[in-house]
Order: structure tokens, then C-alpha cells, then sequence
């Protein structure tokens, strides 16, 4: 059996955390080839039904990524995220599901080294967690 | 407004266990205020119910749907195609939309998803603190707009008990005294002589003691 390669959201700020993504692009900068990044105007959008849908659909994990806290483009985007990622943790423990799944990270434009150490963190931490849905749950799950 | 809360999902799952498809209905009145059964709170909670049961590899069809009030039929009925073809529809409005619900679609059978609670409103935004009790006959008037039926747990009508201390009340620290707030805010508006007078035991036939309220208003009934 191949090693389990996990399946990781990331909803990222444009102005910050995505902008770092393409910097440790830039940078040639090595990580996991599990992230799937979506960018958003300001993590204020993230809405607790986006990180759960996530996890129907088959993600193993999911991360908020979003400015440095104090520095959102939107004033406090970034602290609306921080309390739907704590709801989600709780909606997540409800069925049976790890919270560390889910997971708020904060940074800047320049960091991309940080995004990259972001990217292998989760990655790590889902791969000791292991696939959400196991054997025999996952058919249904769409790829 | 209404205030209900969600029942623990473990005991939603147990309700349901038997289905393989449900409506799943909210409402869009008192119950989308307090976060508990908007539209958002049943897209949530369909969310929940489907990786809960992809986990335990029984999957489920949730249909949504989220009328204005669940309370009214003129609300329901047009919903009705969704639920028609469906053995049960999980509400989470409050008790009274539940049973709308069964009166009016008896061929579905309507079970609720959270537990109404009672009549308040939200003190802080997302916190909401019981102010009425429906008890049937307001005495608002002389306690200084401050309702010792509600607040009290003793429903006392003549001041505080001797569990009153320091403006909290002994069932719970974090229960402000109510008898201490009227007492204050009848002496603010220079009116403690309200509280001379004796209060007889209240007539609870008002209330629930006397079998099912009605309140109709005849001219206008079609």
C-alpha cells in the first residue's frame, strides 16, 4: 500500500498569505504537493460552511491562512476567521473528527518561507492524524 | 423572540439513524436570530449529518429548505414538494414550528432538532437572556418593568428570599437577584411603594395550570 498522501485546503488571504505562496514559488522553495489553495479577497470570508464542505467532500485537512494579526487589509478579517476556525473545531470534535484538522495560521506577504514551513506543518500533522474517511467510507468521496 | 438551542448531535444521528434521506427544514424567524435554525444553521447542520454518517459508511440525501416562519402554514405548504416523497423531516425550528409542521403534513412525520427554550432576547450579541414566561397575566406595571416571574427562580411576587446576597441569588452566582434589580430600579424611579403593597398568590389558570391558551380575535377571523 503506497503511503497515505494527504488532501489539504488552504484559504488564503490575496493579500497576504497568498502573496506568500507565490513568493516561495519565486523562491523555489520545496513543499508538499498536497495543498490545494484557494484565494480569497481577506480570510474575513471564510465562512464556516466552506472549511466543513471541505471535509465532506474528502479533504483531510484544511487551513485558514491570513495576515499578521493587527495588519488585515480589512481591519479585522482575520479575527472574524480565527473565531469560525474555533467554531469548525467544535462542529469537527461533534462528529467525530480530529479539530487539529482544522487550523488558522497568520503571516505576512514577505514570509514565504513561512508558508512553505506552514504547508509541511500540516502536512506532517495530517499524515499522523491519517485520512479522515477510512476504508469502506470512501467511495462516495469525490476525488 | 423565541430562543432555542441545538440538540446534541449524537442525539440528532440517533433520530435519524433509520433514514437514508431527510428534509432537513429551518426557519427563517426567531430561531435565524439566535444562530440556532437559519438557513446557515441547516446548511451546517446537513454538513455535520453527512460526514457523521459517511463515517460510519451509511450515506445520506439531505434536501433543505428554510421557510420564512415555520409557524404559519401559508409558509409550509409551499414547501411541500421537497418533503412529499420524503418519511421524515428533521426540524429545527422551534416546538411550535415542529408541530405545525405534524398538524398540517400528518403523512410526514416531523421530528424536532433543537430544544426551544424560551422567550428573551440577546442581551450581548450571541447571548440571550429569558425575560418572559408567558405566565398570562402581566404584572410588569408595578415591578418597575423587570418580570420576577421570568428571573426569579421562585416566581416570588413580595421581594427577594433570604438566598439573596450581594445582588446574586443563591440557585447560581452568576443569576443577578431579579428582586434586587427591582428594588432598584423602583427606587430610581422613586416608586418603592410598589413594594408595600401585598401581593395574593398569582392565579396560575393564566399560565399553563388550566390546559391549553387560546387568544382569538373575533373580528377578524374570515
Amino acid at each position: 500500500m503506497s503511503e497515505f498522501e494527504p488532501k489539504i485546503v488552504a484559504f488564503c488571504c490575496n493579500f497576504c498569505a497568498f502573496a506568500a505562496a507565490d513568493l516561495a514559488g519565486a523562491m523555489r522553495l520545496q513543499y508538499s504537493p498536497s495543498v490545494r489553495i484557494i484565494r480569497l479577497p481577506c480570510t474575513g470570508k471564510v465562512d464556516a460552511l466552506y472549511l466543513m464542505k471541505s471535509f465532506e467532500d474528502g479533504a483531510d485537512g484544511v487551513f485558514v491562512a491570513g495576515c499578521l494579526e493587527g495588519q488585515c487589509h480589512y481591519l479585522e478579517g482575520n479575527l472574524r476567521a480565527k473565531k469560525k476556525v474555533a467554531y469548525v473545531k467544535r462542529l469537527l470534535a461533534e462528529v467525530g473528527i480530529e479539530p487539529e484538522r482544522v487550523e488558522m495560521f497568520n503571516l505576512s506577504s514577505a514570509m514565504g518561507g513561512r508558508f512553505a514551513e506552514i504547508v509541511e506543518e500540516m502536512t506532517e500533522r495530517i499524515k499522523k492524524l491519517g485520512p479522515v474517511y477510512k476504508d469502506g467510507q470512501k467511495e462516495s468521496v469525490s476525488s | 423572540m423565541i430562543v432555542a438551542d441545538r440538540k446534541p448531535l449524537e442525539e440528532i444521528l440517533e433520530s435519524i439513524k433509520d433514514f437514508d434521506k431527510i428534509v432537513l427544514m429551518g426557519c427563517g424567524g426567531c430561531v435565524t436570530i439566535c444562530f440556532s435554525g437559519g438557513a446557515k444553521s441547516v446548511e451546517l447542520l446537513a454538513s455535520q449529518i453527512k460526514i457523521a454518517r459517511k463515517k460510519q459508511g451509511k450515506e445520506i440525501e439531505i434536501i433543505e429548505c428554510t421557510p420564512e416562519r415555520q409557524c404559519e402554514f401559508e409558509y409550509i405548504d409551499p414547501c411541500k414538494e421537497k418533503f412529499e416523497s420524503v418519511p421524515v423531516v428533521l426540524s429545527i425550528a422551534c416546538g411550535v414550528g415542529v408541530q405545525t409542521m405534524n398538524e398540517r403534513h400528518p403523512d410526514t412525520i416531523t421530528i424536532p432538532g433543537l430544544n426551544t427554550k424560551f422567550m428573551g432576547y440577546p442581551v450581548e450579541h450571541a447571548l440571550w437572556e429569558e425575560r418572559c414566561a408567558g405566565c398570562g397575566n402581566c404584572l410588569l406595571e408595578w415591578t418597575g418593568g423587570v418580570c420576577p416571574i421570568a428571573r426569579c427562580a421562585k416566581k416570588l411576587l413580595n421581594g427577594p428570599c433570604g438566598g439573596s446576597s450581594d445582588g446574586k441569588c443563591e440557585v447560581d452566582k452568576e443569576i443577578d437577584c431579579v428582586w434586587q434589580i427591582i428594588y432598584d430600579r423602583l427606587k430610581k424611579l422613586n416608586k418603592l411603594e410598589n413594594l408595600t403593597a401585598v401581593r395574593k398568590p398569582k392565579d396560575w389558570r393564566t399560565s399553563t395550570s388550566a390546559g391549553q391558551r387560546k387568544v382569538e380575535f373575533k373580528e377578524a377571523m374570515l
